[in-house]
């Protein structure tokens, strides 16, 4: 019985992998009708599958199976063309093939359905009456589960007929003693690189179907994988240990040891690893059923397929990126009528693209649809109440679209039987989230959407950066690692500006906030010199922090583990590793981090599953930008909308159409005087001039001001004061200071400026 | 005749505890310790069990009793559900073997967070054997943390 058991097994796994590929082929094949070797490669699954259905007496696939072969042997031999209902057929018929075997697996048998209605419409589109059964052609292989044989991988081909084979097969059996590729060619019935081609396909078909693979539960791999850990933990010891020894034979032993053993946990996270491909072979008919339940036109390209991944890596994105592909049919891509009248060619498409870089694998994917409307996607976040009007109106592009991935949130006008009903990219992010990966979106309106997910390869080993904060070793994942930056070791204190605890560094202009990691852990003391700290340039939720560290150590495969109950509410942590001297180190986790340390937006906590309310009391806790414009009025603007800093000589300053412009980074970017344009006092003016770099609509935009005072961190409740481009005053360091609404003043001076005036600078 | 169970015995100056041998997995020299910065002040720390990361748990933090004097700590690894938790104590004592009649409850010189965690006493010959209650001093902590999470 238990060998039964374990054959039913092998063919439930082996049906649905050539259920798969006949998806996959049959999709390709109705795009290429003519392909002979998409053809044979679906008549061959098709075949086995009738044929060890018969065997293992599962009549139903048998039958369905068998009316498929016969179309299919017809199509083969050019006696009927592809149409698109004929694939319609076999495709309900893969459909069909894999209920059945559903039922197999979970009752051992295949009834439960009637399969008499396919098999009428099978028969009917083969032009076989019913009655008569199946054509001759087909049952010389009946009764074999798996074909190998050189004549009928030449049938299949197409290149000589069933009657060629025999005769030569008689010859051979008469005292022939040529094989029979040598015979076909010499009777002339095939040309030989026919032949050469048939022995290819078959000794593939012999390499993969004999010893060269096995199946191995995943369990048992699992646990080859734990106990390898283990090994390496032991070895690092061992190696320790060794360090103390001076006996030549144990250090050499010790040496083999460390190089098998890490040969053979390589080889084991390889045993692990899957393409891409797996998951990828399921969308081409998704994407067939869906764009024609949508009626529109839509063709996947994927590129990168072979990337592979850790299995639990694999699994876990499987839904994510259905959902996704999904989400571009439904969302992304436009009806034929719109796609034409837009000037696009009528077939949208959707590309895959996977490729590994420094540890990690980023995915991409990406329509030429009409791109996420941002104006829709505002006005969706004001009607749920997620952000303010304000909060709105000084968030970036890149903010808003993140709004997608908030729960409940869904752009699509019409709730459809696909998607729109609420449910789906905030389960993406947070699916890829789980795993160690990010997500992110880019959208231009006409051109399409693209998502870029980075995931580790794997979830147990993660090469990670480890530093140093007062004595203690941490590690930092190098998904949000950007950069790292070492301060001078006799004038560290001096670049870093400290404002009132509110650290920033000018990062070439950029001013980036800074987080001390000991005193953000509490493990501060009073020994704290600036001398020889390092930054650590990390990412979280789309904006950069820098973190203070002691030292940097080394980057390093980390081995995570999860922290017990206790340490669970512990933001600042993802999980623990063991060093190689057998310490344990704990890993941070950056966005935990961040978010204690507040220098994510405030609206990325929301997002992250705050309750509302509390993140309205912070709502305003903020990094703002003091300054000084014209003579001795305070503003201040966020911190996030600051780009850059920079000191621009006035014999740089140009003039175009009526404004002044100054060439930076390859762009004429237009300067705007915010004391003029808040009609103050016009101060003696510096040079060089002191600007502020925004960016606007995706174009740098410098806002020229006297004097850049400070940067503050605190809670801003703005009063009102109805004055164009500003947000309000406030009290910010005991003085009244206005706050700038800095896209609105960005927007009023362009526009201002079309129209002559005087000299924006002040004299 | 009476039922009898095993104890295994530690000591937190001044105190003699026991925990029932089942739920000792095993009993460590000091280990290396890694602190846990902004964790519960009960926890002491991780260590690392054969490449398995266990939380420490700072017992005498625990029963609100004065940090020890001395170095390192040993540990009494116990299982629970959750997995391996260590506490870490000042001495390790033997196994004793306990008769169910020399049982009582906690005395009332027994005071504070001491009394909370503590089961029972067996009185030995020449002093009390405290029984902890290694459930509660687990549970407890996590109640407390959840409610400082819910009031914060």
């Amino acid at each position: 019985m238990g060998e039964l058991d374990e054959i039913i097994k092998e063919f439930l796994v082996e049906s649905n992998e050539g259920l798969d590929q006949v998806d996959c082929d049959l999709v390709a094949l109705e795009k290429q009708p003519d392909d002979k070797e998409l053809i044979a490669r679906i008549f061959r699954a098709v075949h086995t599958l009738k044929g060890t259905s018969g065997i293992l007496g599962f009549p139903l696939v048998e039958s369905v199976t068998h009316a498929g072969e016969s179309l299919l042997s017809r199509i083969r031999d050019g006696r009927l063309p592809m149409t698109p209902a004929i694939a319609s057929a076999l495709l309900s018929l893969v459909d069909f093939s894999r209920r059945a075997i559903q039922r197999v697996e979970s009752n051992g048998s295949d009834s439960g359905e009637d399969g008499s209605l396919l098999v009428e419409q099978l028969r009917s589109l083969t032009g076989v009456p019913s009655a008569t059964g199946t054509s001759s052609d087909v049952d010389v292989y009946s009764g074999q589960p798996e074909t190998h044989r050189l004549g009928e991988i030449l049938v299949e081909d197409g290149h000589l007929s069933q009657q060629a084979v025999h005769k030569a097969l008689a010859q051979q059996k008469s005292g022939d003693s040529r094989k029979i590729g040598e015979i076909l060619v010499g009777t002339g019935t095939v040309v030989p690189k026919a032949v050469v081609q048939a022995l290819g396909t078959q000794a593939d078909v012999r390499s993969a179907s004999s010893a060269s693979t096995i199946r191995v539960d995943v369990a048992m791999l699992d646990r080859v994988m734990n106990l390898v850990g283990e090994l390496v933990l032991a070895r690092n010891r061992t190696v320790q240990f060794a360090a103390t020894s001076a006996d030549a034979g144990f250090l050499s032993t010790v040496q083999s040891l460390n190089l098998i053993t890490a040969e053979l946990q390589e080889g084991v996270m390889k045993m692990r690893m899957l393409a891409i491909g797996n998951v990828w072979n399921k969308l081409p008919r998704l994407v067939r059923d869906m764009a024609q339940a949508c009626g529109k036109q839509v063709r996947i390209e994927v590129d990168g397929s072979e990337t592979e991944l850790d299995k639990t890596i694999i699994e876990a994105i499987k839904d994510p990126l259905t959902h996704i592909v999904r989400n571009a049919i439904d969302h992304g891509i436009e009806s034929p009528e719109e796609r034409r009248s837009a000037g696009k060619h009528e077939e949208g498409v959707i590309s895959l693209t996977a490729f590994h870089e420094g540890g990690y694998v980023n995915l991409n994917i990406s329509d030429d649809g009409g791109g996420i409307d941002v104006e829709r996607v505002k006005a969706k976040a004001l009607a749920r109440g997620l952000m303010s009007s304000e909060q709105l109106a000084r968030a970036s592009e890149r903010e808003i679209l993140h709004l997608i991935f908030v729960p409940g949130f869904s752009t699509a006008e019409k709730v459809t039987n696909i998607s729109g009903r609420g449910v789906g990219m905030d389960v993406v992010k947070t699916n890829v989230e789980k795993i160690g990966g990010t997500v992110d979106i880019h959208s231009k309106p006409g051109q399409g959407t693209s998502l870029q997910i980075k995931i580790p390869l794997t979830l147990a080993i993660v090469p990670a950066l480890v530093v140093t904060s007062h004595g203690e070793r941490f590690a930092i994942p190098q998904v949000s690692l950007v950069e790292l930056v070492r301060l001078n070791a006799t004038s560290g204190s001096k670049q870093i500006e400290n404002v009132r605890g509110a650290e920033v560094y000018r990062l070439r202009g950029n001013l980036l906030p800074l987080v001390r990691l000991d005193r953000q852990l509490g493990v501060e003391d009073d020994r704290a010199t600036d001398d020889n700290l390092q930054i650590v340039v990390l990412q979280a939720d789309g904006r950069q922090f820098g973190l203070l560290v002691d030292e940097i150590n080394d980057t390093e495969e980390i081995v995570v583990k999860p922290l017990g109950k206790h340490l669970k509410n512990v933001a600042c942590f993802a999980g623990a590793t063991t060093m190689g001297d057998g310490r344990v180190a704990l890993i941070l986790d950056v966005r935990g981090l961040a978010q204690e340390a507040r220098v994510v937006s405030e609206n990325h906590r929301a997002m992250h599953g705050e309750s509302l309310s509390t993140a309205a009391s912070k709502e305003d806790r903020q990094q703002w930008l003091l300054f000084r414009a014209g003579t001795n009025a305070r503003m201040a603007m966020h911190l996030s909308s600051v780009q850059r800093l920079e000191e621009i000589r006035r014999s740089d300053v140009e003039h175009s159409d009526n404004q002044d412009v100054v060439q930076y980074r390859g762009q004429i970017m237009p300067l705007v005087n915010v004391a003029e344009n808040f009609k103050l006092e016009q101060g003696p003016g510096t040079d060089p001039l002191e600007v502020i770099v925004h960016a606007h609509r995706g174009r740098s935009v410098g806002f020229v001001v006297s004097e850049v005072l400070d940067v503050v961190e605190q809670t801003v409740v703005p009063e009102r004061s109805g004055r164009r481009a500003l947000l309000g005053s406030a009290v910010i360091q005991q003085r009244v200071t206005d706050i700038v609404d800095i896209d609105q003043l960005a927007e009023m001076a362009l526009k201002t400026a079309t129209q002559p005036s005087a000299a924006l600078i002040g004299a | 005749m009476t039922a009898t169970q095993q104890l295994c015995t530690f000591f937190l100056n001044p105190y003699f505890f026991g925990i029932e041998v089942h739920k000792v997995q095993e009993v460590l020299r000091p280990q290396d310790i890694t602190r846990v910065p902004l964790s519960d002040d009960v926890v002491g720390g991780l260590i690392n069990l054969r490449g398995q990361i266990v939380t420490a748990i700072d017992l005498r933090g625990c029963l609100g009793l004065e940090a020890s004097r001395n170095e390192g700590s040993m540990n009494v690894v116990v299982r629970t559900e959750e997995g391996a938790v260590s506490f870490l104590v000042d001495e390790i004592g033997d196994v004793v073997e306990v008769e169910d009649g020399g049982f009582e409850p906690p005395p009332d010189t027994l005071e504070g967070p001491v009394r909370e965690l503590v089961r029972g006493v067996y009185k030995l010959k020449d002093r009390l054997l405290i029984v902890l209650d290694t459930t509660r001093a687990l549970r407890q902590k996590n109640d407390e943390a959840a409610l400082r999470m819910a009031t914060e």
